[in-house]
C-alpha cells in the first residue's frame, strides 16, 4: 500500500527525498536547546543525590541515615524499605515467583545498584549527605559470567530463579534433526559476546512531583518509550494510568535505546518527591550511568550449521544463553527474542532449532541498546559463514550467494516466521561489490601481502529489523502460558494534525525524537500533502500523556519513526487534505478529486486562476463552520492511530513476525593489523543499505555514519566489563572507551531502494543496521588477515598479541608473590624503605599510641580508639577523578617492640571498599637514625577498583609514601614543610 | 587562582564572582567547590554549555576562557574570577544569524541531538582562528578531546573544513 506522495499535490519534486536544513539545528548551535537540565523547575524543587553499592554481591546488614537526615538543607533520605512501603515490585520479563525492585531492598546484586537517595537543597549537598550515611554490608560470592552463573553451586541471586536460570525455552522449525543427520558437514562457531552501552552524552534526568490531594504524580523525564512501559510504572507507583503523567522535554541528547532505561529511577525518584513533599530533581552523572543505567546483554553462543557440499546451509541450531544482569526487568529478556523471527538472517534456511536461556548474574541490568539483539546473533551467523567458507575452501561471498533469499521469493516467510517485506538481496551485493570498489580492495589485500603485511578483507550480510512487534516478547512465553495471558501484538503509531483559525498547520507525533530530526521530516511530510512549504508546519514532538494521542508503542526505538510514525502523519494529513477538498469543491466549483494543493493555494489543474489560499480554506472550519458541505466531517484536526495489519501474536507453532520491516545490509571492509602493535587500521568500509524509500538522505547518512561509530567502538574498543568478584571496570569514560574522531574512518555508503510494500511511505528502518553488521564485519576481516579460527570481541591489541606474537609468559613476580586479593578484585602490592632521623624507641612509641598513628594516616578526621591497638576513623583520598571519604578500621597486631609491626585495615565508602595488610620493621642505622622498611598486599574494590591500574598503583604509593613522610615528620618532630623533602627519601623497590 | 595574589577561600562560605560572559560582565556568588558549568548554568541560567561527564572526558563542557578552549567541568566557579568566558550563547552574530560554522554545521548535518555540539564549536571556533589553514587532520586532531554519540565524526569534519574556507575566503574578500 504504499502511496504514490506527489500525485495529487501537482508538484512532482516534493520536499520528501530533498535533504533540507534541520529545523532543530538553529537553536541548538546557538545554546538554545532544551535538554531537560535547560528546563525551569517549579519553585522549591529539591534535588537528589543516589548512594549506590560498591559491592557486586551483599547483603544488607544496616543502614543508618540519621547523621545524613540531621545535615543542614537535608529534607529526606530514602531507602530500599521506605520505598517498598510506597510502591510495588517493577515487572519481572517471565513468570516467576521473583521481586525487581528498582533500589536495593536488602541485598545489593550488583556494582552501583542504588542504596539510599539523599533529598536536599542542591546537589552538592544531597551529595555530602550521601557521605554520612552508613552502609553495613556483608559481602557474599558473586558470580559474572553467564556460563558460570548456570555452573552447580554458583551464587545464587534470586530464590525464584534456581540456578539462576530465569527461562529456558527450545523452539524447532522445518526438520532440523533430518538435516542434520544427513547433511555432509557440521560446522560451527561460539561466541563469547561482550557487553557494550551506547552512552548517550546526555545522561538521565527526572523531575517528580507528587499531588496527595489526587494521589498522582507528575513526572518529566528524558525517557525515550516504549510507551508500554508508562504501565509499568504507574503498577509500580501504585496509581492507575491516569494519576501518571509522564512528559519528555522538548530535546533529549541522544539515547540509542539507552533512555528506556530511566524508567526506574523515574520510580525511585517520583517517591523521593512523595516522602520530601515537594518536587525532587535528579540528574544522573556519569559514573553513575556508567554502572547504574543499562547496558546491552552480553550472550554466550553456540552455533551449528549443517552445510551441504556447495556451502548451503540445510539447517541451524542456536544455543543461546543470554545474560541480562542482575534483574530481569520488563521488557527484558526482549533482547533475546527481538530477532526470533530473522534468526535465519538474509539466508533461506528452512530448519532451524533454537534453545534459549535466560540468566541472572552480579552485573547492571541489562535493556534497550541500538541494534537490540542484533549485534549478538549476526556476530555469530556471519562468523559462521566465514567459517563455512574457510572449511570447505570456498569464497565467502560465493557462500552468501548461495544462502540469500532469492529476489522473486517476496514478500518472504522466514522459517521462524517473520515475513521478509522486499528485497533484491542478490542485486544489492553485486550492486555493493561494483560500486564500492571489491575488486581494488582484493589487489590491495594481494599487494599488502606480498610485502608481508597482515591485510584481510570482511565480510557481512545482515537483514534489519525495524517496527517491533509489541507481541513478539511473548514468544519467551509457552503457547499455553500466552493464551492465559491474552493476545499481545501489533505497532500503533499515532499523529495529530490541526489547523488553527489562522488556517496554519501543526503536527503532533508521540516519537520523542533524540536527536533524529522528526521535526523537520514531518515537516516535509505533511507540506507535501498541503502544497506547502515545511517552514509552515509546526512540529511538536514531545509528549505530555495526559494529553496527547499516544499507545504502547509510542516513542523512539526499533527504528520506527520513518516507516511509522511519519506514515501515520502522512495519514492524518491526507485525511483532513481530502475533508479540505470537499469544502474547497463547493467554493471552487469543482470536483474534489481534479483539486491540486500546491504553492499554499488549492484549486483545480484546468483553472489555475480559480484558487483558494490554503490558509483560508484551512480556517473555514473554525471561523464560518455552517458553510462546510453538511456530509464533510469539520476539517480542523484529525489523529491517526495506524498499526499493520502483518504484525500478529506468536502462534501456537511459536512463529512470529517479530518486526514489520526488514531492510538488507551488505557490508565488507579491508582491515590491516600492525604486526607489532596488534593496533587495527580499517583501511576501507563499503556498506550498501536497502532501507526502502529514503525521506531525508541527509538524515538517512547520518544515521548510517552514527550508527558505524557505535559498531565501530563496539567491534574495537568498548566493553563494559566486571572483574570476576563483579567489581565494575569501566567506571569512567577514561576506561570505557569511546571512539573519537581519531579512530573513526569514514564508510563509504551506498544504497538499494526497494520500497516496503507495507508502510505507508515505503520506508524502512535504517539506524541500527550497522551495529549488527559492523562488528562482525571487521572480526571477519581480523580473521582473515590473521588467520584466526576463533574471534571475539572487542578487538583489542592485548587480544590480539597471542596471535601475534605467540602466548605471554607468566610473570615470575606474580608466581612467587600471589596477590592477595579475592579473583577480580584489584590487587595492589609493593614495598619500600625509608630513613627517619628519630630512634627506633620513639617511632615504636608512636605507633603504640593511637592518637598519634591517626595523625599521619593521610586524610585521617573523626578519629575514635576502639581500644589498644584499634581504631576507628573517617578518611578523605582523592585518586585521580575519585575523591571520597571513607570509614576506615586500622589495627595493629604482631607487635615485636621496637622491631616490627603489622597494620591491617578496611576502608569502606561511596566509592569503594578496601583492605590491606602492612608489615613495618624498624632498625637502627645510628643512634638516631632508624630504617623502615616496609611491604603491603591490599585489595580494593567498587568504582576506586575501576581507575586505571596504573593510576590505583600510583596513588597506592604516593599514600603511602604520605604515611610515612608524617609518621616521620611526627616521630622526628619536624614541622611539615620537610616532609616534601622527606618523600625523596623514599624509593619503591617493589 | 585569582588574579591579585593568593586569596584564601573559606569552603563553607559563598564568594562573589565576577567575570565578562560572552561580553557582558555578570556576577554571582560560589562556594569554593562550585564547578564552573553549574556556575554558567544554575546560577548564570546560561544553559547552552552542556556536562557529559564531569570528568574531563568528553568535552561538552568546553568554554573559552581568556580565548583558550577549557573544560568547565575541570574548573572551578571561583578560578573564572575576573575572566573573559565565551559559552555557545556568544557565537552567533545576532540572535536570528548564525556564525560560519554554526552555518556550516546545519549545511553538513554536523549535529544530531546537539548536546556535544556546543564544546565541539567552542573548540572548533578557537581552532580555525588560530589556524586558519588548517587541515583535516589538524581538525580531527582538535576533535580527539570531544565524544559525538550521534554523527560518527564525518560530518562534523566536513562542517569545520568547509566553516574555515568560508572564513578563508570572506577575509580574502
Ligand atoms: S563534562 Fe567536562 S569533559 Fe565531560
Ligand atoms: S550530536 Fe549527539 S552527541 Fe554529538
Amino acid at each position: 500500500m504504499a502511496l504514490d506522495l506527489h500525485a495529487r499535490n501537482g508538484d512532482e519534486a516534493g520536499w520528501v527525498g530533498q535533504s533540507i536544513p534541520r529545523v532543530e539545528d538553529a537553536a541548538l548551535l546557538a545554546g538554545r536547546g532544551r535538554f531537560i537540565d535547560d528546563l525551569g523547575t517549579p519553585p522549591g524543587t529539591l534535588h537528589a543525590a543516589i548512594l549506590r553499592s560498591p559491592h557486586a554481591h551483599a547483603s544488607i546488614e544496616r543502614i543508618d541515615t540519621a547523621a545524613a537526615r540531621a545535615m543542614p538543607g537535608v529534607a529526606a533520605v530514602l531507602t530500599g524499605a521506605e520505598l517498598q512501603g510506597l510502591t510495588s515490585s517493577l515487572v519481572v520479563g517471565v513468570k516467576a515467583p521473583v521481586e525487581c525492585w528498582p533500589m536495593a531492598i536488602d541485598r545489593v546484586r550488583y556494582v552501583g545498584e542504588p542504596v539510599a537517595v539523599a533529598v536536599a537543597a542542591d546537589r552538592y549537598l544531597a551529595e555530602d549527605a550521601l557521605d554520612a550515611i552508613e552502609v553495613r554490608y556483608a559481602p557474599l560470592p558473586a558470580v559474572v559470567a553467564p556460563l558460570d552463573a548456570l555452573a552447580d553451586g554458583a551464587p545464587l541471586l534470586h530464590e525464584g530463579f534456581p540456578g539462576n536460570l530465569a527461562s529456558d525455552r527450545s523452539f524447532s522449525y522445518g526438520d532440523p534433526d533430518a538435516a542434520f543427520a544427513s547433511a555432509p558437514h557440521r560446522i560451527g562457531v561460539a561466541v563469547e559476546y561482550p557487553r557494550s552501552a551506547c552512552t548517550p552524552i546526555e545522561t538521565y534526568g527526572v523531575v517528580a512531583e507528587y499531588d496527595p490531594a489526587l494521589d498522582a504524580y507528575d513526572v518529566l523525564a528524558n525517557f525515550q518509550g516504549p510507551f508500554s512501559i508508562h504501565a509499568v510504572m504507574a503498577r509500580a507507583l501504585r496509581v492507575p494510568g491516569n494519576r501518571l503523567r509522564l512528559r519528555t522535554p522538548p530535546d533529549s541528547g541522544g539515547s540509542f535505546g539507552v533512555k528506556q532505561g530511566v524508567f526506574p529511577y523515574v520510580v525511585v525518584i517520583a517517591v523521593a518527591a512523595r516522602l520530601a513533599g515537594c518536587p525532587v530533581k535528579w540528574i544522573e552523572d556519569r559514573m553513575e550511568h556508567l554502572a547504574g543505567a543499562v547496558s546491552a546483554t552480553n550472550r554466550s553462543t553456540r552455533l551449528q550449521a549443517a552445510v551441504a557440499e556447495d556451502g548451503r546451509i540445510l539447517a541451524l541450531d542456536w544455543d543461546q544463553i543470554e545474560d541480562c544482569g542482575a534483574h530481569l526487568r520488563a521488557p527484558e529478556p526482549a533482547t533475546l527474542y527481538r530477532m526470533h523471527g530473522n534468526m535465519t538472517g538474509a539466508y533461506a534456511i528452512r530448519n532451524v532449532r533454537i534453545r534459549n536461556r535466560v540468566v541472572v548474574t552480579n552485573k547492571l541490568p541489562t535493556g534497550l541498546n541500538r541494534g537490540f539483539g542484533g549485534p549478538q546473533i549476526y556476530f555469530p551467523l556471519e562468523r559462521l559463514i566465514s567459517r563455512i567458507a574457510a572449511t570447505l575452501g570456498l569464497d565467502p561471498l560465493d557462500v552468501v550467494r548461495r544462502n540469500l533469499v532469492p529476489a522473486d521469493a517476496f514478500p518472504y516467510r522466514t522459517a521462524t516466521g517473520a515475513l521478509l517485506d522486499s528485497g533484491d538481496y542478490a542485486a544489492a551485493l553485486e550492486a555493493a561489490l561494483r560500486d564500492g570498489g571489491h575488486a581494488g580492495l582484493l589487489a590491495r589485500r594481494a599487494q599488502a601481502r606480498a610485502e608481508g603485511r597482515l591485510y584481510g578483507i570482511g565480510y557481512a550480510a545482515v537483514v534489519e529489523p525495524s517496527v517491533s512487534n509489541m507481541g513478539y516478547i511473548t514468544t519467551v512465553l509457552t503457547a499455553a502460558e500466552r493464551r492465559r495471558a491474552g493476545p499481545k501484538n501489533g505497532a500503533q503509531a499515532t499523529a495529530t494534525i490541526a489547523l488553527d483559525p489562522g488556517g496554519t498547520v501543526s503536527v503532533h507525533v508521540a516519537s520523542v525524537p533524540q536527536g533524529q530530526g522528526h521535526r523537520t521530516v514531518l515537516g516535509q511530510v505533511v507540506a507535501d500533502v498541503f502544497g506547502l512549504r515545511p517552514a509552515d508546519i509546526r512540529v511538536i514532538t514531545e509528549m505530555d500523556t495526559a494529553k496527547d494521542a499516544w499507545s504502547i508503542a509510542s516513542g523512539n526505538y526499533s527504528s520506527r519513526f520513518a516507516p511509522a510514525v511519519a506514515g501515520a502523519a502522512w495519514i492524518a494529513a491526507t485525511r483532513l487534505r481530502e475533508r479540505l477538498a470537499r469544502v474547497a469543491a463547493v467554493q471552487l466549483n469543482a470536483r474534489p478529486d481534479e483539486l491540486v494543493f500546491a504553492a499554499g493555494k488549492v484549486f483545480s489543474p484546468g483553472n489555475p486562476g480559480n484558487a483558494v489560499a490554503f490558509s483560508r480554506l484551512a480556517a473555514t472550519g473554525h471561523w464560518a463552520p455552517a458553510t462546510l458541505p453538511e456530509d464533510v466531517e469539520q476539517p480542523l484536526r484529525e489523529t491517526a492511530f495506524w498499526t499493520p495489519p502483518q504484525l500478529g501474536a506468536p502462534n501456537d507453532a511459536d512463529e512470529v513476525n517479530s518486526s514489520l520491516c526488514h531492510g538488507f545490509i551488505f557490508d565488507f571492509c579491508g582491515a590491516e593489523v600492525d604486526r607489532d602493535t596488534g593496533a587495527i587500521r580499517l583501511d576501507r568500509y563499503v556498506t550498501m543499505h536497502d532501507c526502502g524509500r529514503i525521506l531525508h538522505p541527509g538524515m538517512v547518512a547520518g544515521q548510517v555514519t552514527g550508527g558505524f561509530a557505535h559498531a565501530l567502538g563496539a567491534a574495537l574498543l568498548e566493553e563494559q566489563s566486571y572483574g570476576p568478584d563483579g567489581s565494575l571496570l569501566t567506571g569512567t569514560l577514561a576506561d570505557y572507551l569511546i571512539p573519537t574522531a581519531m579512530e573513526v574512518p569514514e564508510p563509504v555508503i551506498l544504497h538499494y531502494e526497494t520500497p516496503s510494500p507495507f508502510t505507508p511511505l515505503g520506508a524502512k528502518g535504517v539506524g541500527e543496521g550497522n551495529t549488527m553488521s559492523t562488528p562482525v564485519c571487521i572480526a571477519n576481516a581480523v580473521a582473515d588477515a590473521l588467520g584466526l579460527v576463533d574471534i571475539q570481541l572487542p578487538l583489542l591489541p592485548s587480544r590480539l598479541s597471542e596471535a601475534l606474537h605467540g602466548a605471554e609468559p607468566s610473570s615470575p613476580r606474580r608466581e612467587a608473590r600471589p596477590p592477595p586479593a579475592a579473583p577480580g578484585e584489584r590487587a595492589l602490592f609493593g614495598s619500600g624503605h625509608a630513613e627517619v632521623d628519630a630512634a627506633p624507641e620513639q617511632l615504636w612509641a608512636m605507633l603504640l599510641d593511637p592518637d598519634r598513628l591517626a595523625r599521619v594516616v593521610p586524610g585521617a578526621h573523626n578519629v575514635q580508639r576502639m581500644d589498644e591497638t584499634r581504631f576507628k576513623a573517617e578518611v578523605t583520598l582523592g585518586i585521580g577523578p575519585v575523591r571520597g571519604r571513607y570509614r576506615a578500621e586500622i589495627a595493629l597486631s604482631d607487635l615485636d617492640a621496637p622491631r616490627s609491626v603489622t597494620l591491617s585495615g578496611s576502608v569502606d565508602g561511596v566509592l569503594g571498599f578496601g583492605r590491606g595488610r602492612g608489615r613495618l620493621r624498624l632498625e637502627p642505622v645510628g643512634p638516631t637514625r632508624t630504617a623502615l622498611t616496609y611491604d603491603y598486599e591490599a585489595a580494593v574494590g567498587g568504582k576506586v577498583a575501576s581507575i586505571g591500574g596504573r593510576l590505583l598503583d600510583g596513588a597506592a604509593r604516593v599514600i603511602i609514601g604520605q604515611f610515612f613522610a608524617s609518621l616521620a615528620a611526627q616521630a622526628s618532630g619536624r614541622r611539615p614543610s620537610l616532609w616534601r623533602r622527606l618523600l625523596r627519601l623514599f624509593r619503591r623497590r617493589a | 587562582m585569582s588574579r591579585h595574589g593568593p586569596v584564601v577561600l573559606d569552603a563553607g562560605q559563598r564568594h562573589p564572582v565576577r567575570l565578562a560572559l560572552n561580553g557582558r560582565t555578570v556576577s554571582g556568588e560560589a562556594e569554593p567547590r562550585m564547578l564552573l558549568h553549574d556556575f554558567l548554568r544554575h546560577v548564570l541560567g546560561a544553559t547552552g554549555t552542556h556536562v557529559g561527564c564531569e570528568h574531563g572526558i568528553c568535552g561538552a563542557c568546553t568554554v573559552q576562557i581568556d580565548g583558550v578552549p577549557a573544560r568547565a567541568c575541570l574548573t572551578f566557579a571561583v578560578q573564572a574570577d575576573g575572566a573573559e568566558i565565551r559559552t555557545v550563547e556568544g557565537l552567533a552574530p545576532a540572535a536570528d544569524r548564525l556564525s560560519v560554522l554554526q552555518e556550516a554545521f546545519r549545511t553538513h548535518h554536523g549535529l544530531q541531538c546537539g548536546f556535544c555540539t556546543p564544546g565541539i564549536l567552542m573548540t572548533l571556533d578557537a581552532l580555525l582562528r588560530e589556524r586558519p589553514n588548517c587541515d583535516e587532520a589538524e581538525v580531527r586532531d582538535a576533535l580527539s578531546g570531544h565524544l559525538c554519540r550521534c554523527t560518527g565524526y564525518a560530518p562534523i569534519v566536513k562542517a569545520a573544513l568547509a566553516a574555515a574556507e568560508a572564513l578563508r575566503e570572506t577575509d580574502h574578500a
